[in-house]
Parts: structure tokens; sequence; C-alpha cells
């Protein structure tokens, strides 16, 4: 007891603030609420099914860390999880957890994530967009409310056509899925694709026909129908994928009629983070995430430990919980926060959208990080991808 | 056979008698799992040592008999002698040792274990652990005071400097720094510690006494975005007068004014710049340029590149012969 006391002690006066303050004071208690739904999506690939604690398991790595640093500083900091099921509201559930809650980590659909903002707008809880990777919600959707930790769909199209065009692979067959989020990632890469001088030779769209992602003979009737899907083609260097709905993007690689690799939803895939990703000290929180879960680190779990790192460090700056100073100090210019990317990460002040490189990886390994060289920026290189701001639509209040 | 023995021992001598300025340079090759051995007066790699996986932070024993070099995937210390130029030996680190310090008479040692959040106190004449301190997540960067009462650890994802009294082996203090603190080094006169923060792109300058960041280093290279400057290895001259501090993919070192902490010159030196070392003289300092492969030799008086080594992959720390 007495020990950390005198840890505290030192701690705050690192800080530079008064010592009196800590001297046998109760711990700084944080709450970080966590509003996600039961159940998880299906995926083509098994290696790719997310586990059930997806996203939860890397918030709570960051609780760790946090606390690893609070015990320095008196500080103590805790997850509550919210799991809506069928019929439940999403807007009652997060006003129950902001009543304990300053600070809530959403992965929750665009819609919602709305709803939730609008109606814990004057309560200044503070909401980290974990997992939403719509542009709109940065755009004329913005709230000022929301930080946006996850990477948006434009920033992820845009990595990958600055590699694409760095291979001068810049004649693309465009496959596009028959869902609205397929086609909104479709609309990026027809962005992208311009904004770096790649030129779309033809698109197709892959319909939904419904249909069973596990069957007992499934190799041998996809082996069949992708080669002739993708026949006749114009002449292409590669063939981007638009499929976040899991329907036919990961048949794709080997078995297209030309030979012809395969990016976008399958093949070289843009990411916020892989579980391949080890450099810039990267190999040090894969570590630490094997040895708590049992299992690799996805995208969604690095998006929420990142989250949950800037409400830590937030904290430990402040020295605060109160959530006002805290947003206000995230916001500022004095913020950023390091996750492993090889630099820091900031906000973008005009919609709260945090820069961040993004990885191309292949499902083994990191194949190259994005902004590429030579894609320059008066501000940031980061900025090179997404929206910038001379485009913005996003009115932030 | 007999002249033949004459031979060599006179080739010996010869070498033996060589300027007093020669001293030994040894660097850890982080990809190649190899050490570079140069000669600072043909300023040329004379010998490849193969150690073990990952070898970062290195350093002469204090008689000068040995080279340390932390292996952090092999989670140990391997010792090389610096006669055969071989593995000898190994010390007990805990997971993942990166950086570490020793005390003043070469007895005890401190390293960093990245993995799992201590500073491990190893005997060095015993090859014994003696024991663990808890510190933040990812400890990296070690060093001691010049009275040896205090060590410091930096831990990169707590960003703190922990103040830890080596006698108790107790933290008693923490200080906050910039993001991603790496390495910290004392003023030699002990009224200043510098710890680089490698995302924060600063070093902060702490009291010891006062436990308090008082001042900080901040750099700025014209046509260079900020993100690409991230401070790391620091080099502080005898006199305490200038620093010099290694940029990372800034491709630059930064001659500092140690006592007023503003940047003097910024010389361009190879691709990610990681550590450096002075030779005794402290008429040179070497850098090691990790995506370049190879090491940058810095005139000090006349703060100039006067050459470029090429050594293994991934060049990461360098220790020189006392």
């Amino acid at each position: 007891m007495g020990d950390a006391v005198i840890r505290g002690m030192f701690g705050a006066m690192g800080l530079c603030i008064a010592a009196t303050q800590a001297l046998a004071a109760d711990p700084l208690e944080i709450g970080i609420g966590y509003l996600r739904h039961a159940g998880v999506k299906s995926t083509l690939s098994l290696v790719e099914q997310p586990a059930d604690n997806n996203g939860t398991a890397g918030a709570l790595l960051a609780i760790e860390d946090n606390n690893t640093t609070g015990k320095f500083l008196n500080q103590h900091f805790t997850l509550s999880e919210v799991r809506l099921r069928g019929s439940d509201d999403v807007v009652a559930a997060a006003s129950k957890l902001a009543d304990q809650d300053s600070f809530i980590i959403a992965d929750l659909p665009a819609d919602e994530l709305l709803k939730v903002a609008d109606s814990l707008r004057d309560r200044g809880t503070v909401l980290f967009d974990a997992s939403s990777i719509d542009d709109r919600l940065r755009e004329q959707d913005c709230r000022a409310n929301v930080i946006h930790v996850a990477p948006t769909r434009s920033m992820l199209a845009d990595a990958l056509a600055q590699y694409l065009a760095w291979k001068q692979w810049k004649r693309w067959l465009l496959v596009v899925g028959s869902h609205d989020n397929d086609k909104l990632y479709a609309d990026a890469l027809r962005r992208a694709a311009s904004r770096f001088g790649a030129k779309i030779e033809q698109e197709r769209t892959f319909e939904d026909t419904g249909g069973a992602r596990r069957t007992d003979s499934g190799v041998t009737l996809i082996q069949r129908q992708m080669p002739v899907f993708t026949q006749e083609a114009p002449a292409y260097d590669v063939l981007v994928a638009a499929d976040e709905s899991e329907v036919f993007g990961s048949y794709l690689p080997y078995r297209t009629w030309d030979p012809r690799p395969v990016a976008g939803s399958a093949g070289l895939v843009p990411t916020s983070w892989d579980a391949s990703h080890d450099q810039w000290g990267a190999i040090q929180i894969q570590n630490r995430f094997v040895k708590l879960n049992s299992r690799h680190m996805t995208a969604l779990d690095m998006q929420a430990w990142t989250a949950t790192r800037m409400i830590g460090e937030a904290i430990s700056r402040t020295n605060s919980g109160d959530p006002k100073t805290v947003f206000g100090f995230i916001k500022g210019k004095e913020f950023s926060v390091a996750a492993f990317k090889g630099q820091r990460l900031t906000l973008r002040d005009w919609n709260l959208q945090l820069r961040q490189p993004i990885l191309l990886a292949d499902g083994r390994m990191v194949v190259s990080v994005s902004p590429q060289e030579g894609f320059l920026h008066q501000v940031s290189e980061l900025d090179t991808l997404g929206v910038d701001r001379p485009e913005t639509k996003c009115k932030l209040q | 056979m007999r002249s033949c023995g004459l031979l060599s021992l006179s080739a010996l001598w010869l070498a033996a008698a060589s300027p007093a300025w020669a001293y030994v340079a040894y660097v850890s090759n982080e990809k190649g799992n190899t050490v570079s051995v140069i000669d600072t007066e043909k300023w040329a790699v004379t010998a490849t040592i193969k150690v073990g996986q990952r070898p970062r932070g290195i350093e002469f024993t204090r008689d000068g008999k040995f080279v340390m070099v932390a292996v952090g995937d092999d989670d140990t210390i391997q010792m090389i002698d610096t006669k055969t130029q071989q593995v000898v030996d190994t010390l007990p680190s805990g997971p993942d040792p990166e950086l570490f310090t020793q005390d003043a008479a070469g007895k005890i040692l401190y390293v960093a274990n990245e993995n799992d959040n201590t500073v491990t106190i190893i005997d060095v004449q015993k090859r014994a652990r003696l024991g663990d301190i808890q510190v933040g997540v990812e400890p990296e960067g070690m060093t001691m005071s010049p009275d040896g009462k205090i060590l410091i650890n930096t831990s990169e994802t707590t960003n703190m400097a922990h103040f830890i009294d080596t006698s108790t082996r107790e933290i008693v203090a923490n200080v906050l720094v910039d993001s991603r603190p790496r390495f910290a080094e004392f003023k030699h006169d002990g009224s200043e510690l510098w710890v680089s923060s490698e995302i924060g792109g600063t070093v902060s300058i702490i009291d010891p006494v006062k436990h308090a960041v008082t001042g900080k280093v901040t750099f700025d290279i014209p046509g260079l975005r900020s993100e690409a400057i991230q401070a790391v290895g620091i080099g502080i001259t005898k006199d305490d007068k200038t620093a010099f501090v290694a940029l990372g993919p800034a491709n630059r070192i930064a001659i500092v004014d140690a006592a007023t902490h503003s940047v003097k010159k910024y010389l361009l030196v190879g691709q990610r710049v990681w550590h450096m070392a002075f030779t005794p003289d402290e008429k040179y300092l070497l850098v090691t340029n990790g995506v370049s492969n190879d090491v940058s030799v810095i005139d000090v008086a006349a703060q100039k590149v006067i050459k470029t080594i090429q050594v293994g992959e991934l060049p990461w720390g360098v220790t020189i012969s006392p």
C-alpha cells in the first residue's frame, strides 16, 4: 500500500501536478463502455472466421496496458461490454452504458452509431467508432461526439491504389458484389483509381444468389465457376474485388481465367492490422495479445486496442477522468498515439478521423504499407489516404 | 619453422604497436544475426561473427574482454570473446532482451526485457540472475546515473522513464515523456537525464532530483514531414557540451548544444539511423543506419560525416573497445 502511494506521488510530480493531491488518494477510476452486437458474421475462409471476443479482446489488452501505466499514476481502468441481442434497443443500451461510463467504444453499423451519437449528444459522452468504415460518418453525417478509429473505405481503397500504381498495375478489372456495402467499396475504389492514375478496364457484378458458405464439395464447383465468371475480360493487370459481404472475393485468387493477381477484398487486402505485422515494435503487442487470448489479433482487435489506448494516453497526460478535458486533449494539437505503425497517429481535426498508415496483407505476410513513397502532401503524407480537408463535406457540430 | 615463428611474432608486435587511436567497433545486425567487427584505423570490417537471433543491444564488458549482445529472439544475452571473436557464453536474461546497462564495476547488468514488462538483474561473473523489477509496458531504454545510485528504464507503451534505486531495486519515481521512449542518457555530471521519444519525435530533458521534465529538444528539418523525425539514440560528449541525437527515418543526426538544448546542425547519414558510440578519444562517432545496411563515421570536432562502412543486414547497435 505504502509503495503504491509513493509511486503514485512521484508519477504525479512527473506530470508537474501538485504532489499533495495524490497523497493517499484512491485511484482515479475510469470506466470504458464497449457496445456491440452478439454473434459474428460468417466468412468465406474458415481461418478468417472472427472469434466471439473479436474487438473486445483488443480493448481488454489495452485496459491491461493502461493499468500497467496506471499503477504508476494511481489510475485504474475497467471495461464494461454490452452485447446487443435480437430486439435489444441500441439507444436504450447506449444510454444505460453512458450512465456509468463517459467513454464508449462502439462496434456498430453506421445507422446505429448515428442514432447513439445523436441520443448521447447532450450528455458529454465521447464515442469511439471502432468498426464502421463508412465515409459518410466522416463526411455529410459526421458528428462532433464521435472519434473514428477505424479507417474509412476511401483510406483503404487509396492505400491499395497507391501500391498498385507503384507496381504499375494500372489496368484493373473491377468485380463488385451486389450488396450495398460492396457498392460503397466499389465507389471508393473507382475514386482511388482516378486519383492515382489507374484505369478500370471493365466492371462486373457478382450477384449474390444465396447459398451456403460451407459445403461438402465446395472446391469442385468454385474451381469451375470462377474461370467462367472472369473469362473474356479486356486486357488487365490486376483483378480488384469489392466484396465486403463475403460472397465471392476469396474464391478468386488462382481461379481467374487469365493468370492475374487479385486485390481488394481478397488476395492483397488493405487493412488497419494483420496478424503477420511485426515491424515497428508490433511483435511485442502481437506476443502480448496471443499470450492473453490464444489466437491472432485482428483489425477490429487493433482498432479497439487503439481506441482504449487513446483514452488511456489522454488520461495519463491530463491526469483527469473528466470527459470534456480528455476529449479536448485528444482533439488538441498535442495529442498523438503510438500504435506500432512506424509513426505517430493523430486526429484529422475537421472530422475526428484517426490518421493511420494502412497495411497491405496477403493473409500470410504484410506485403507493403501505404502511403507509398513519393505520394506527397503538404500537411501529412497520411492525408494522401482518404478524403482530405479541402474535399470534406463534414461540418462538425 | 623457426623463421616462420619469428615472423608471426614480429607481426604480432607490429599489430600491438599500432597507433593508440585504433579501436575496434562491434555492430549488431538485427536481421543478419551477425555482429560486424570494424577496425577504426582502417575503417573496414575485419570480421563478421555469427550470433543468435535478432541481435540488438550490444556493449563491451568493462574489462574489454567480452562483448555482450542481446539476442532477443533467443531470449538471452550472448558473450563474444574479443580474442577469439566467437560466442563463448550466455547470460540469463528474461524473454526478449533488447537494451541493457552495467554498473561502474561491470559486475551487475540490468536488462530490459520487452516481452514481460520487467528489468532483469544479472551477476555478470556468476552468469546468474539476481532478480527482476516490474516496470511499464515494453521496457526499452536503460542507463545508470553517474554515481551509480539510480537506474533508469524507459517503457515504450507506458511512455515513462522509471527511476529505480539500485540499492533497494525499487522504483522511486516515474516521469511521463513523449510517445515511445527508446533511449536514455545522463549528462556526465549527472545534472540532466535525456530521454528520446521515437513517436513523439522529441528528447525530454529531465531534472534527476526533481523528477520533472524541465525542457525538450525539438527537431525541425525543412522539407521533411514531422512524422519522419523519430528520436532514438543519444550520445553526449564527456564535457557535456554537445549531444548527438539519431533521428531514425529522418536519416539525420542532430547536433545539439547540450547547454541550451537547441539544435545546431543536422548531418545527413544513412537510412533509419538507430544508435551510436564514440571512440574513447571522442574523435569519432559511429552511427548505425538500419535500412541502408551501413555505419556512418562522424568526425566529432569537424562535425562532418567522413566515411560510410558497409556492414551486415539491418545494423542496430554499436559498441567500441574501451
